[in-house]
């Protein structure tokens, strides 16, 4: 099963991407390989690799010459060769926000031991207090330290997920993945955290790949989007042109499919016939072309690359909108 | 338009060790006969609990202490006082004329059972009279077919006796003969007619919510379907009788914006074609603006506003309801939070339980509640400010 299938992204450096998609399309995987939780089959993960060794092993590798060289970079500088000491310090510069804050914390631990645990892992602080550091931490996302004594239980939807960001932010990263941090949470929280996540990428200089299945959060909150569908980046763009201007037919559905508080936009939706299909036996050509209504011949037998088309926009379909 | 339901004062405590929690406060709605009034709100808000106050579900230890829900029949034209039923009377409302959708169709679904024997369940447990008689009319026409052959001279003694036990069920659904009958071996088979019938409406109904190839979905076990399709079983199951309310708990939280899509449109369908009234739970507020006629706003247990939803959501009144569509992201908009954390549930702040995180709030507030008022037509709005 291809759970990601041939996916090139890059996220710059004090950007926040948008990773968007339903249930099963691969985002979460995507997040999680970037971050190395899981290794890739195939492909690289470069971070904060210079752009000339980039260019040097793609030389290299269409070139027929196998050399020494190339392995040396790429134990250098590609993530999904990296292990042991290597992969350990990556851990320190990136980190993960899970999505259930009910079952990412240890009932059994304290708050301050959860956001001490990665300073004593990574033997950030040396001495055996670290009540200072999580007294800062915790102020940070907005916890009183008085709180620290207490476990998870006794912590709303909300105050659990300011924890674990608290505990992400504790190693110091440069890049903080999260995986649908408000799925759970209602919307008046929800909107503490989103402005929570806001605060801290000004505050901390941070970069942020950010998962979730509403596209109006990425909309709202990201500087780049990628819509995801079936294991493939179908389109990706800047959101005012993906949420005004789609040009692919699944980005469109999307959008028209998205509840909006404002009962004025309810005619002219369209309704998507039929389900995604199943990773493990997708459709051949374009995975879309089963639920799309402008298929033809091609996309049922060649599946679309993601093509640059105006500026910052790329999109993968042989006929875009 | 008429009311269909009319719940007055109604209160729902649970009592823990930790104290009485106040689920529900003196709630006062109406839902109107052939609309979808949503209810709206955030977690503890008491959506939930109203929806299951009104089919008395109020798990323990909570309890309906006061107040009134009214169920005027329509069919009947009869107004019954739903606290008051005994509970064999209220099961034979339960899922025939008020029927309810959960918001997790995995675990609303039993795992061992076919999608096909759960829905047809709910025919021979509230239409067995129906049944009987479209069974009757089945085995009436196989006698006047004239078919002849062995087979059929030895089965027409059988097929009269049958006659004779489903014209018995359509008078009177509890007669002792085919009861009997019922728990025999073999003799059973003579009733496995209405199963059939049951069975034949199942599919219809299924094919009603859009399922396709109906017939083959009714032989799966609800691992098999995907959550949109288990979704459609659970809503087709809700329909099967024809409710005269149809109360819909978060029925897309779990699924897909696609899925949800698809749902929506089924559940505008629904209100046309069959003419029930929809009572929509949902915390979504987008959801709420595209399917309902009426929202109501909760806060800790208690009502804030009641409006058209035009008016709700572009001319929103109450200071809850204002915060709560700031919170909703929406491209190019600030997001606003609401400051300070939901209401305690053990110990709810005195007055306007919304006060302490109120922009606008007044001494009074904090001293009394303010009453649910129509400020314009259809309107409610439960605030000192108005």
């Amino acid at each position: 099963m291809k759970a990601v299938d041939g996916v090139s992204l890059a996220i710059r450096r004090g950007q926040w991407l948008g990773l968007v998609g339903e249930s099963g399309c691969g985002k979460t995987t995507l997040a999680k390989t970037a971050i190395r939780l899981l290794k890739p089959t195939d492909g690289h993960i470069y971070f904060d690799a210079p752009d000339e060794v980039k260019a040097e092993i793609e030389k290299l590798e269409s070139s027929d010459n196998k050399d020494g060289r190339l392995t040396a970079l790429l134990k250098d500088n590609d993530l999904a060769t990296f292990s042991g000491e290597r992969l350990h310090l990556l851990r320190r510069r990136a980190q993960l926000v899970h999505q259930d804050p009910f079952t990412s914390l240890d009932p059994r631990m304290r708050i301050k031991q959860i956001v001490a645990e990665p300073l004593r892992i990574h033997k950030i602080i040396s001495d055996q207090s670290p009540e200072i550091a999580v007294r800062e931490l915790l102020g940070r996302v907005g916890l009183s330290a008085a709180q620290m004594e207490r476990y998870p239980h006794q912590f709303s939807g909300g105050q659990r997920q300011r924890i674990a960001i608290a505990r992400a932010l504790a190693t110091k990263p440069e890049f903080i993945a999260f995986d649908e941090p408000t799925s759970a949470l209602d919307v008046s929280v929800q909107a503490q955290i989103l402005n929570l996540l806001k605060d801290l990428k000004k505050g901390f200089g941070l970069t942020y790949l950010y998962i979730t299945h509403e596209l109006l959060i990425a909309e709202s909150v990201c500087d780049y989007i990628a819509v995801m569908y079936l294991g493939k980046v179908v389109e990706m763009g800047k959101p005012e042109e993906i949420f005004h201007a789609p040009r692919h037919p699944y980005a469109q559905s999307l959008i028209a499919a998205t509840p909006v508080p404002d009962p004025k936009r309810r005619v002219g939706r369209i309704v998507l016939p039929g389900e995604v299909p199943s990773p493990s036996n997708p459709p051949p050509g374009c995975s879309f072309h089963p639920r799309c209504s402008r298929a033809r011949q091609q996309c049922r037998e060649i599946s679309p690359e993601l093509k640059l088309i105006s500026g910052d926009h790329y999109v993968a379909c042989f006929e875009p909108l | 338009m008429k009311d269909l339901i009319r719940i007055r004062d109604v209160s729902v405590r649970f009592y823990t060790y930790e104290g009485v929690v106040h689920a529900i406060d003196d709630l006062d709605l109406d839902i109107r006969q052939g609309e979808t009034l949503g209810i709206v709100g955030e977690t503890g808000s008491g959506k939930t609990m109203t929806a299951l106050a009104i089919l008395r579900l109020v798990p323990y230890p909570g309890k309906i202490e006061s107040g009134s829900i009214v169920f005027v029949d329509k069919g009947l034209d009869k107004e019954i006082e739903l606290l008051k039923l005994s509970e064999e009377r209220m099961r034979s409302i339960r899922g025939n004329k008020i029927s309810m959708v959960f918001q997790e169709p995995g675990a609303a679904l039993n795992p061992v059972y076919t999608i096909g024997d759960q829905i047809s369940e709910v025919y021979l447990l509230h239409q067995r009279q129906e049944l009987a008689q479209r069974a009757r009319e089945r085995v009436n026409s196989l006698l006047a077919n004239g078919r002849n052959g062995w087979a059929a001279t030895v089965k027409r003694p059988f097929w009269r006796w049958q006659r004779r036990l489903y014209s018995k069920i359509a008078q009177e659904s509890n007669s002792i003969e085919p009861r009997l009958l019922g728990r025999l071996p073999l003799f059973r088979r003579l009733l496995r007619r209405l199963s059939d019938e049951a069975m034949l409406l199942t599919v219809d109904m299924l094919k009603d919510v859009e399922i396709p190839d109906p017939a083959r979905v009714a032989a799966h076990y609800p691992h098999e379907l995907s959550g949109g399709m288990k979704q459609r079983a659970v809503i087709a199951m809700a329909l099967a009788c024809s409710p005269e309310l149809l109360i819909a708990d978060e029925p897309t939280t779990s699924l897909d914006v696609t899925i949800q899509a698809q749902m929506l449109e089924l559940f505008r369908r629904i209100k046309v074609d069959k003419g029930a009234s929809v009572l929509f739970v949902t915390h979504n507020l987008g959801v709420a603006s595209e399917v309902c006629d009426r929202v109501a706003v909760m806060y800790a247990g208690r009502l804030c506003e009641v409006a058209p939803v035009e008016e709700l959501f572009l001319n929103p009144l109450h200071p809850y309801t204002k915060a709560l569509l700031d919170a909703v992201p929406m491209p190019g908009k600030e997001l606003l939070t609401i400051p300070g954390a939901l209401a305690d549930a053990l110990n709810p702040p005195p007055g306007c339980r919304f006060h302490p995180r109120c922009p606008s709030a007044k001494p009074v507030c904090q001293q009394e509640r303010a009453i649910l008022k129509e400020v314009s037509k259809d309107h409610m709005v439960a605030c000192y400010l108005y």
